[in-house]
């Protein structure tokens, strides 16, 4: 049996993977994909001490943060496109200017 | 003990791709990568007794958002990270940046090791294994979520609406006047 | 060595050899069914009546030159095929094939004969059927070439399309057996009504039997659905720059993802291994192989029956009627469930 501490260390580390991916890449993708990893890092967190707990909320509160994660992926890249179309750049230091 | 083994490496496995993935220049390989961690942490459900979120993982996210990603990155041809403005500009260059980042990363593993020996000290069993496959069923978890989390439900899926109508708004072609 | 383990083993063994096999024979029966219906003899000569064609082709196909396009990426280049052909014999595991066998006597407990039986195995199969979608995304956008690209973006948009169409069938069958477990949706098809009819779903859910194979005929990019990979418009899409065996793992991939829909289709909807005579005897697996094989025999029949269509038909058709239909379907199979056992 698998203790509790350690899915929350992978949680842990995970979560810290998708910060340092947040502030240190220069490319809108790429943030993106770091958030997600976030979102996934807190989704074991969730099943884990649901698992622990021994009843199935923390599945259900992970079913509404993926749902959640998609709708906001899709917005999200809707926006890149949209930047993309004007700017030609992915690097958001191209879009600090508050002119469009 | 094959049960640790394959959590040591389901975790290694979902570690190790989440961190190439910062890594890589181009965003194709990051998304294979990340679709690699996420199948690993499909795997670490699947030993949590969560089938439903196992297979919803790689539905949902390796099969639909991961696809979106891949749709964008082809679709907008989208430029790599220019290798030697990369080594120009990286953030971790300035001195003020990385000296705090090597504090909070200092502060993290810290604290982390803290929260590993807590936990393991204080940690109740997790629920012997008896009737988790009843408890954590789809049965189980279709009940609930259709009883007491009814109205995240529903309202979910308003936000998938307003979702898909703001995506299609928003990366729509400007009329040409 | 464990006797349990070992029959585990040949039963795995006889499902991996069960689907390599049926591609094979697959590349040939549709090139003689496909001669046969244009009047003519299809392949005749290698072996007794052509059947040794498919042992040619593969073996041409293997002493071809192993090209990759300059401008080609090359790590995605080879991780295409792999991803489809891995992805399409990893679905046929959670497919169960036959009911239980001791092999004669030979065991203590019976062993299912299945590689796995996953209580959650309708999703399985669904999760993985979706994760071929990268294999031709990839081989598209890593080929370096614009048919290629072309054919990839439109096939893989067409096989999330239908994706929608085919989980909500296969929900409304999940609704009616009550449990996610191919396995126990096959044991609720067993038995006869009123002494003859036989308890498929298939007389409960017609309307959800055509989504499906027509949701399936699109999955697997076959005919009328297979205009990403039409020779005539677009040389041949998404494997124009594949040669030698990276090409052959497409074709196999996409027999093998046919022969996955089919066999799930028989589970879900023609009451899977059960039929009349050889259940008795252990035999429920020949009854399989006879409905998955007719299932087979309709894809090539439709395949040379039909014309194509095109690709913005094809999505209209599968946004605008096949899924609505499917939605229909579940609202009136939940309906029909609770009026009936309220």
């Amino acid at each position: 049996m698998i203790p509790l501490g350690h899915y929350l260390v992978v949680s842990a580390v995970l979560f810290a993977i998708g910060t340092a991916g947040v502030f240190l890449r220069r490319n809108l993708i790429t943030i993106l994909l770091s958030v997600e990893i976030m979102l996934n890092a807190v989704n074991l967190s969730f099943v884990a001490f649901g698992r622990s707990q021994g009843n199935v909320d923390g599945q259900i509160i992970t079913f509404f943060v993926m749902t959640v994660a998609a709708a906001e992926a899709a917005v999200g890249l809707a926006i890149v496109i949209a930047l993309f179309r004007h700017r030609e750049s992915l690097n958001p230091d191209a879009f600090t200017s508050l002119k469009w | 003990m094959p049960d640790t083994l394959l959590f040591y490496l389901f975790a290694t496995v979902a570690i190790g791709a989440s961190a190439l993935v910062i890594g890589q220049r181009n965003p194709m390989y990051s998304i294979m990568l990340l679709i690699a961690s996420f199948g690993a942490l499909s795997a670490l459900y699947i030993q949590l007794d969560a089938p439903f979120v196992a297979m919803a993982q790689v539905v949902v996210y390796a099969g639909a958002i991961m696809v979106l990603f891949l749709f964008v990155v082809m679709l907008l041809n989208a430029p790599q990270e220019d290798a030697a403005e990369w080594d120009r500009t990286h953030p971790l260059r300035r001195p003020g940046v990385a000296r705090f980042g090597a504090l909070l990363a200092g502060l993290l593993i810290v604290e982390l090791v803290w929260a590993f020996v807590r936990v393991n000290d204080a940690n109740a069993a997790v629920a012997a294994r008896g009737d988790v496959a009843e408890i954590s069923s789809v049965r189980s978890v279709g009940r609930v979520l259709f009883t007491d989390y009814v109205f995240a439900f529903e309202a979910t899926s308003i936000l998938i609406l307003v979702a898909m109508v703001g995506a299609v708004v928003l990366a729509a072609r400007e009329e040409k006047r | 060595m464990d006797l349990q383990l070992l029959a585990q083993f040949v039963v795995c063994f006889a499902a991996f050899f069960m689907l390599v096999n049926a591609s094979a024979v697959l590349v040939l029966a549709e090139r003689k069914v496909m001669g046969f219906m244009q009047q003519r003899y299809g392949p005749y000569l290698v072996g007794p009546h052509g059947l040794l064609q498919p042992l040619a082709d593969i073996l041409k196909l293997l002493f071809k030159e192993e090209l990759r396009p300059k401008g080609a990426d090359k790590w995605l280049f080879t991780l295409a095929p792999i991803i489809s052909v891995t992805a399409a014999f990893a679905a046929f595991a959670a497919v169960p094939w036959g009911a239980e066998t001791t092999f004669f006597g030979l065991l203590d407990t019976p062993v299912k004969l299945g590689v796995a039986d996953v209580n959650v195995a309708v999703l399985v199969v669904f999760a993985i059927t979706s994760m071929g979608v990268y294999g031709i995304v990839l081989a598209g956008w890593s080929s370096n070439s614009k048919y290629s690209l072309l054919g990839g973006l439109r096939s893989s948009a067409q096989m999330i399309s239908y994706e929608l169409a085919y989980a909500t069938a296969l929900a409304s069958v999940i609704m009616l057996a009550g449990s996610l477990s191919l396995r126990s949706v096959v044991d609720a098809q067993a038995g006869y009504w009123l002494g003859f009819i036989p308890r498929w779903y298939l007389f409960l859910q017609p309307l959800g039997f055509i989504i499906y194979v027509i949701a399936g005929v699109a999955e697997t990019n076959r005919a009328p659905f297979d205009f990403p990979e039409a020779e005539q418009e677009l040389v041949a899409g998404y494997n124009t720059e594949y040669s030698s065996v990276r090409f052959a793992l497409f074709p196999q991939a996409e027999y093998i993802n046919m022969t996955t829909m089919a066999a799930v289709a028989t589970d879900l909807y023609l009451g899977g291994w059960h039929g009349p005579f050889l259940e008795r005897y252990g035999l429920g697996w020949v009854w399989f192989l006879v409905k998955v094989g007719l299932i087979l025999f309709a894809y090539i029949w439709v395949r040379w029956t039909v014309p194509r269509y095109r690709y913005d038909q094809l999505m209209q058709f599968g946004w605008k009627w096949l899924f609505p239909a499917a939605v229909l379907n579940l609202i009136a199979t939940a309906a029909f469930i609770l009026y009936f056992n309220a």
